[in-house]
């Protein structure tokens, strides 16, 4: 599957409190979620961003707590996928189970800037800065979790064990 | 080759005699853990898998903690669907307000997590668990979920950083400014996808409370979890609270470790990180004049008898700065009973504090002591980012219990030598 989208430009350690505020998590509302997304880093981001838009973070994105409401509110939002230099792991894989594609890959996110027109490949990995002109290679997902993406994310996964386990 | 003691737990818990750093592995569950914001979401999880009990009601802990007692409409109707699925499944454990402590030290107080086990929560401070030589990790409500409904939890063994501490603490120096001190050396990503295991000889003669804090912050490094070998003060620990039986596993002499980590602990002054990252720790001596407007001592890193104790020490006979609002938040109810009987909570309160409920409250910026815009405060929890206690233009500074009492009374950052 190739996604396509601006890019949304932070730093290093965007930590879940600026990315869902906690004083939002009083409901498990989706969209009401998403509608309040970035607000303490980037109070405009949610009027800025459109449908199929990428999220790239430099090191340890997501870092904080376990709270599955970032990445849901990132999704929800409407953001394709998020590329960082490196993620904090509650984050990695609360996206991985919720079926938020993630990216490694260092290159990629120290030359993206903000506005830029990107293109990913999911199957390969392949990333494409269009407005830069370059081309990058995400880190592979180890075999464990392709199957976890490629049942579509972990209720999926279990559900398939659950309805067949009887 | 040897396994560290991480390794062992999840070999013993998959199925396997050995695992290495790297391996994924679904691995079973002895206690799985959610509270009032991350129970709903799994619970919803939990329904689309298509689960209809939870796979063992024995191993389920849910904590109504964060928002309570209700702080609004919202937050009460979290708390309901929590409730509802707590008692129409008859989960085991599950704490609702009056009876509710905060997670991390609720837990251990009850003796639901021993040596050996393999905990996980839906929380990213459930590493605080390995202060009792259990594996523990945090994770999100869709593994929750998965949790409740197969009993497992997929897994990927992380490397394990050793971090050695030798020396005698200086007075006022506790786990808190260990741990404050030891992610201002490796940095907030210094462990990322890493276990932390803590060691030496300044650990050995650390009492489990100390213990608790250290792991509780492992996650302020990156780390999955942080962890000490069992040893004769666990023992004495879990004596206090449990008379079930255990299996206690250690690392072995010819573990290998990605990395070690030497930390001379007779050089450490009481610390302070100033905003906004856990990393930007000093000595307390350092940090030059900081007015502050709220001082917190409380959460599941430094809410226990102990930390209350070293407060109500330095606050005994004396008031709470003019300007500064201190509120104390004593971990459980069996916590809050104990200060009162012991008489700190007269200190307290004479003082000029409040004594809450337990609750999370102020420490994710939810109620009970939320910041205003230019705001500063000095509080016992464990991450200052941008927002975390309130306002996005409000600060907070993060030290132990005797550096957060002293800094309410002289309504600046201070050492607590500076009371004496
Ligand atoms: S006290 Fe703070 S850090 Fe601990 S569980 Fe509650 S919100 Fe999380």
């Amino acid at each position: 599957m190739k996604l396509r989208g601006r890019v949304h430009r932070y730093g290093d350690h965007v930590n879940t409190d600026v990315i869902i505020p906690a004083r939002y998590l009083n409901t498990s509302d989706a969209k009401e979620l998403a509608a309040h997304c970035m607000e303490d880093i980037d109070p405009e981001f949610v009027n800025r961003v459109e449908p199929g838009d990428i999220i790239v973070g430099g090191e340890d994105f997501g870092c904080g707590s376990s709270r599955e409401q970032a990445p849901l509110a990132i999704k929800t939002c409407g953001v394709s996928c998020v590329i960082a230099a490196s993620f904090a792991r509650i984050f990695f894989r609360n996206s991985i189970n919720i079926g938020l594609p993630v990216l490694v890959c260092a290159e990629a996110s120290a030359e993206a800037a903000a506005g830029d027109e990107m293109e990913v490949d999911l199957a390969s990995g392949r990333i494409e800065n269009l407005t830069q002109g370059r081309t990058y290679q995400a880190e592979p997902f180890p075999e464990f979790l392709q199957q976890i993406i490629a049942a579509g994310g972990l209720v999926a996964h279990v559900k398939k064990k659950v309805t067949a386990g009887g | 080759m040897g396994m560290t003691i991480t390794e062992k737990i999840l070999a013993a818990h998959s199925g396997r005699e050995v695992v290495r750093p790297g391996e994924f592995v679904n691995a079973r569950v002895d206690l799985m853990l959610g509270n009032d914001i991350t129970a709903p979401l799994a619970i919803a999880e939990f329904r689309k898998m298509g689960a209809e009990r939870v796979a063992d009601r024995s191993r389920v802990a849910l904590v109504a903690d964060h928002y309570t007692p209700n702080k609004d409409i919202k937050s009460a109707e979290q708390c309901r669907v929590m409730r509802e699925f707590a008692l129409s499944q008859e989960v085991a454990h599950f704490w609702d307000t009056g009876r509710a402590g905060i997670e991390h030290a609720l837990l251990p107080e009850e003796g639901l997590v021993a040596p050996g086990e393999c905990v996980i929560g839906a929380d990213s401070h459930t590493c605080t668990y390995g202060a009792l030589g259990a594996f523990a990790t945090g994770v999100g409500s869709t593994d929750l979920a998965a949790a409740m409904a197969t009993g497992e939890c997929w897994l990927r063994v992380p490397p394990t950083i050793k971090v050695v501490y030798r020396g005698e603490l200086k007075p006022w120096v506790g786990g808190k400014d260990l741990i404050l001190y030891t992610i201002g050396r490796i940095g907030v990503s210094g462990a990322l996808y890493q276990a932390l295991e803590f060691a030496g000889e300044t650990i050995e003669s650390l009492p489990m409370a100390g213990r608790l804090t250290m792991c509780n912050m492992a996650i302020e490094a990156g780390a999955k979890n942080g962890i000490i070998n069992p040893d004769a003060e666990t023992e004495r620990f879990m004596k206090s609270v449990t008379s079930r039986s255990y299996q206690p596993v250690v690392s072995d002499p010819d573990a290998e470790y990605v990395r070690t980590v030497e930390i001379d602990c007779a050089q450490i002054e009481p610390q302070v990180a100033l905003p906004h990252l856990p990393e930007n720790a000093r000595p307390v001596q350092e940090v030059g004049e900081v007015t502050i407007d709220q001082a917190v001592i409380g959460s599941c890193t430094n809410g226990r008898m102990e930390d209350l104790r070293i407060a109500a020490a330095l606050l005994k006979g004396r008031k709470v700065h003019p300007r500064v609002r201190l509120i104390v938040i004593p971990g459980t109810p069996k916590i809050h009973l104990e200060a009162i009987k012991e008489g700190l909570g007269e200190i307290f309160l004479a003082a000029g504090a409040v004594l809450s409920t337990p609750t999370c409250g102020p420490c994710l910026g939810g109620h009970m002591g939320v910041l205003a815009a230019g705001e500063r405060a000095v509080a016992t929890t464990n991450r200052n980012f941008v927002g975390r206690m309130g306002h996005t233009k409000s600060e907070v500074y993060l030290a132990g219990p005797a550096v957060a009492a002293a800094s309410a009374v002289l309504g600046r950052i201070a050492h607590p030598e500076e009371l004496s």
